[in-house]
């Protein structure tokens, strides 16, 4: 066979970087506010300077745990800190506080909606589950500012980021293609978010990912592997989609032309450039780089309790499996319906929620969350936390519509004064509109007045044209502005089979 | 003659008395310093005005009647590994001679909250890695009982700057016995607390699994003072202990009891050590026996892999704790440079290399290779992960001693003083002189340097005792029953005992 028609596997691995949303840094008291002047949030401790010594921020344990205990992982008992040392003028103690041989999370999963695959036959609906290797805590290093303009080119160190804690989660190589990896990171970030561990601003660099990627070509019974490559400081999943679509067709096209496997090329690093969307070598290494790590003499080993494993246990909870299955299969939502509400996130999800231990219809309160509040929220660039109109106060709108007290168009207006007026009641709402309750009497006497007069509607009807009774809606409006135009067109229906 | 000045105690109870003030302690330890120093180079940096200021700011509030802290008016040296708002904070390294440290380390704002008063940085080597302070920038401190020879290291300079009374008492530490050999050296007392009973923060980390801050000396009444107001827990410190500590004043109060002292026949019997000191340690075994203590004759098994098994951790942590002087956000760095050519070379490698080759002396650079080789791949299990399995070994080789006795007694150093220069290029010969000190710091166990005599040729001898941990209490009362038996008094070499300016 030609190896031009050679089929190939996509292997890929992640390790994502997940910043913690611990109020202050891992070893030191210092702020982890983002986006303050630059080196204004640093001490003696982050700054490495002589003497000062690091004391455990223990609330990233916490956090921590609570991930590792929603990724189904091992926690350990027994932790320990060790030092990864090299030299990088964004590292000010020339080396990284990290966990090299006992890791706080061991193995694990997390379960992703599975790409479809035409040649497996695979069925989008089904989960895949992505296998962890493992999950540690480690400091971040300052940031490096290249200075293009100055003639020297200089680079401008800002230090408030160094120390501020990260989980890195390691998976095995079981991710498939472009898309799984996004899915994955898309997945995870989801996750993180909603067990309120990391904030989840990819622009803000809360979560940064490397991909090791490379392609196994079937050639008869020989698996062929090409060279693993890690690509670099992926921050953000479109980046992630399109390097690996990149380094799969160079990957693909340097393997048909040199042959080349792994083994008898060294390992690449490479970076993602966004701009020029292609991947760019920055080091090949025969041999991993050799860290030295050791234990960190100055930190004592972390003992997780059985208390504080419990506790992780139940935070865990709150992941967003937890939300999808009570929206489907409590609520009865569609799945399409509930994706988007969950992906909203957890404030959203709740918002939902009391709307409908406020009384409100589940089918109605989902729709009108999706058309009305998101689209609202959205409008204006805002979360369900700015949103004016309570849970409750819309549910109750919604009970109105239900019970034929007003209808839907009548809603949305009466929602658009409760937007402008928060602090109204809906029956205030509905007041302002000038809709007063039509007595059910009222509205028959109507409905007999406009048959007796539209004969022509009423033959209409018995021809089998019953949608002729809307000519009636706009004349029973015009007698009286507060009819409902579903209950007009139901009240002369049910008359013309009884006369 | 001592003069009462000399000493915390004496001085306490002259301010006490009001027969001198806190001014006049000063100046008078400043003024023995502009005459001494120069030839014994103990201090590396004085600022004698700031110092009388603090001291007249003790004298008022003496005058106001306050009940005033332990060391009220009193002046210490400190050795220049303590990080220090005022002054610089050198570390005896090129990397760090222009430093200031923009924080106060834990032991000098303890020193500040009891009333002292700072009088001066004392010379060390470099990274208190040595045993002579020939490795310090400076050049070395030089003993005052013979100028041509070494007063000890690392913390040698606070060690001279007791023994020739240009400070009551000084601070020091002890990685691997940087006190105890300098007190024994230069005839004055010293002691290594407990690892962990001292703060860390704000020592320049050498070996962090063994360094500690401790006290130089004349009597243990002094050193039980002073390590009084440094001693105790310290939240910045991962490792520091949280046992309340005991009233060392008290410790010493006490009754002595029948104690039972080991000693360790090997040690003793050691070829290497010096006949002088031998015969001094077996009349101090004596004299402790006249006062009905128990001798008993403990096995140390692993006491000969000490030295290797110190040579290994201390290197390595170093290399990873020294990894930050590179010249990138302070301290020296080497003026720039064209790339070496090394077709790998970035002109940042280059400034680490160019500042860590000029900024290091060859000591440092040395002990930063060793630990770099022990850490490496495929070398650390046979070196690192060894020598901690063997340091396991070795604590409980002194569990197992404490069993049947109260503190072991020995050498400090194998020989007295050596002459400055003797040593320089051997680096092994350099090393054995930690010996019998480094075992304590393997252990993390106290241990105090007391004088024991002289020598024919009038050079200092010292004793070590060791004590199981966080018994400094009972190093200082048996330290102490040995000198009020032997009516002990501290002496002055005779060139710096006048005390007329």
């Amino acid at each position: 066979m030609n190896d031009l028609q050679l089929p190939f596997r996509i292997v890929i691995g992640l390790e994502v970087h997940v910043q913690l949303a611990t109020q202050t840094k891992l070893f030191c008291r210092c702020s982890t506010l983002f986006g303050q002047p630059p080196n204004t949030q640093v001490c003696p401790v982050c700054l490495g300077l002589p003497g000062a010594l690091p004391v455990l921020n223990q609330s990233a344990i916490g956090l921590a745990a609570r991930v590792g205990s929603a990724l189904h992982c091992e926690l350990a008992s027994f932790t320990k800190w060790d030092r990864k040392n090299y030299f990088y003028p964004d590292l000010p103690k020339g080396y990284q506080t990290s966990q090299y041989d006992l890791p706080i999370c061991m193995g694990g999963y997390l379960e992703i909606p599975s790409s479809p695959d035409p040649s497996q036959g695979t069925a989008p609906s089904v989960l895949k589950r992505i296998r962890l290797v493992r999950a540690h805590l480690e400091e971040d290093a300052g940031k490096s500012m290249h200075d293009e303009r100055s003639r020297t080119a200089d680079t401008r160190i800002d230090l408030n980021r160094a120390g501020t804690p990260l989980l890195e989660i390691v998976t095995e190589p079981d991710l498939s293609s472009a898309a799984e990896a996004k899915e994955f990171l898309s997945e995870l970030r989801l996750m993180m978010v909603y067990l309120g561990v990391t904030d989840g601003n990819m622009q803000e660099g809360s979560l940064r990912a490397d991909a090791n990627v490379n392609l196994h070509f079937q050639r008869g019974p020989e698996t062929l592997a090409t060279p693993i490559v890690e690509i670099k400081n992926l921050n953000s999943f479109r980046a992630v989609e399109r390097a690996i679509h990149f380094e799969v067709d160079r990957q693909q096209r340097e393997f048909l032309r040199t042959g080349l496997v792994k083994g008898k090329a060294p390992k690449q690093t490479r970076g993602w450039d966004e701009a020029l969307g292609q991947t760019e070598l920055q080091r090949e290494k025969e041999e991993e780089a050799d860290y030295r790590y050791f234990p960190c003499p100055d930190l004592v080993p972390v003992v997780l309790s059985q208390q504080q494993k419990d506790t992780a246990e139940r935070e865990s909870l709150d992941a967003p499996a937890r939300y999808r299955d009570l929206l489907i299969a409590t609520h009865h939502l569609k799945d399409s319906d509930t994706e988007i509400l969950v992906q909203q996130g957890r404030t959203t999800v709740a918002y939902f929620l009391s709307m409908v231990n406020a009384g409100a219809a589940a089918k109605r309160a989902c729709s009108w969350m999706l058309q009305d509040v998101l689209r609202y929220l959205n409008d204006r660039n805002r979360t369900i936390l700015d949103y004016p109109v309570a849970a409750q106060t819309l549910a109750s709108l919604l009970s109105a519509i239900e019970s034929g007290r007003i209808d839907t168009s009548q809603a949305k207006q009466a929602l658009t004064q409760l937007l402008e007026h928060p602090d109204w009641t809906v029956d205030a709402a509905i007041d302002s509109l000038g809709i007063v309750r039509v007595e059910s009497d009222a509205m028959e006497a109507l409905c007999i007045e406009l048959l007796a007069e539209n004969p022509d509607v009423i033959e209409k009807v018995r021809a089998g044209n019953t949608k002729a009774v809307a000519a009636l809606v706009g004349q029973a409006k015009k007698r009286n502005r507060n009819a409902d135009p579903r209950v007009i067109q139901e009240i002369c229906l049910r008359k013309i089979s009884e006369l | 003659m001592f003069d009462q000045r000399f000493s915390i105690d004496g001085a306490r109870h002259l301010l006490a008395q009001g027969e001198i003030s806190s001014r006049e302690l000063v100046s008078f330890f400043t003024e023995r310093t502009e005459r001494w120093n120069p030839g014994l180079r103990a201090y590396v940096w004085q600022d004698s005005q700031s110092a009388l200021d603090a001291a007249n700011v003790c004298d008022e509030q003496r005058a106001s009647g306050h009940a005033l802290p332990p060391l009220h008016g009193i002046p210490i040296a400190i050795k220049d590994i303590l990080c220090t708002r005022s002054g610089p904070t050198t570390c005896g390294s090129k990397m760090l001679e222009q430093f200031v440290s923009p924080y106060d380390a834990h032991v000098v704002e303890r020193l500040h909250a009891a009333g002292a008063i700072l009088i001066g940085k004392t010379n060390l080597d470099e990274f208190a890695m040595g045993g002579s302070t020939e490795s310090s920038v400076f050049g070395p401190s030089h003993n005052p009982w013979d100028l041509s020879r070494t007063c000890g290291g690392s913390s040698g300079g606070s060690a001279a700057s007791v023994a020739a009374a240009l400070a009551p008492a000084a601070i020091g530490t002890d990685t691997g016995g940087s006190i105890r050999q300098p007190a024994a050296f230069c005839g004055v007392c010293g002691i290594k607390p407990t690892y962990g009973r001292v703060s860390r923060y704000g020592l320049v980390a050498y070996g962090s699994s063994l360094d500690v801050a401790g006290v130089f000396a004349h009597t243990a009444t002094d050193m039980s003072i002073v390590l009084q107001a440094i001693a105790g827990h310290d939240p910045r410190d991962s490792t520091s202990l949280t046992a309340p500590v005991p009233s060392y004043s008290e410790a010493l109060r006490a009754p002595p009891k029948p104690i039972r002292i080991g000693i360790v026949r090997e040690h003793l019997d050691s070829p290497g050590l010096d006949p002088e000191l031998r015969d001094a340690l077996l009349q101090a075994i004596e004299v402790y026996r006249s006062m009905g203590a128990t001798i008993v004759e403990v096995p140390l098994p692993h006491s000969q892999y000490c030295i290797p098994t110190y040579y290994i951790i201390a290197p390595c942590e170093a290399s990873s704790n020294l990894a930050r002087y590179d010249g990138a956000h302070f301290g020296f760095r080497a003026p720039s440079r064209r790339s070496s050519g090394v077709s790998t070379d970035t002109p940042l490698d280059a400034m680490y290399q160019s500042t860590r080759t000029q900024g290091f002396g060859e000591e440092v650079k040395r002990r930063i290779l060793l630990g770099t080789y022990a850490l490496s791949a495929g070398y650390y299990d046979a070196y690192y992960v060894k020598a901690l399995r063997v340091r396991r070994l070795i604590r409980q080789d002194y569990d197992a001693a404490f069993a049947s006795v109260d503190v072991l007694l020995g050498p400090t150093t194998p020989t007295p003083a050596f002459r400055l220069g003797e040593k320089l290029n051997d680096p092994l010969q350099m090393y054995l002189e930690d010996l019998f000190t480094v075992g304590a710091n393997l252990a993390g166990i106290p241990a105090v340097s007391i004088p024991v005599g002289q020598s024919k040729a009038g050079l200092p001898l010292g004793m070590q005792l060791q004590a199981p941990a966080l018994h400094e209490g009972t190093l200082l009362a048996v330290a102490q029953a040995y000198q009020t038996e032997t009516g002990y008094s501290p002496s002055i070499p005779s060139a710096y005992a006048a005390t007329d300016a």
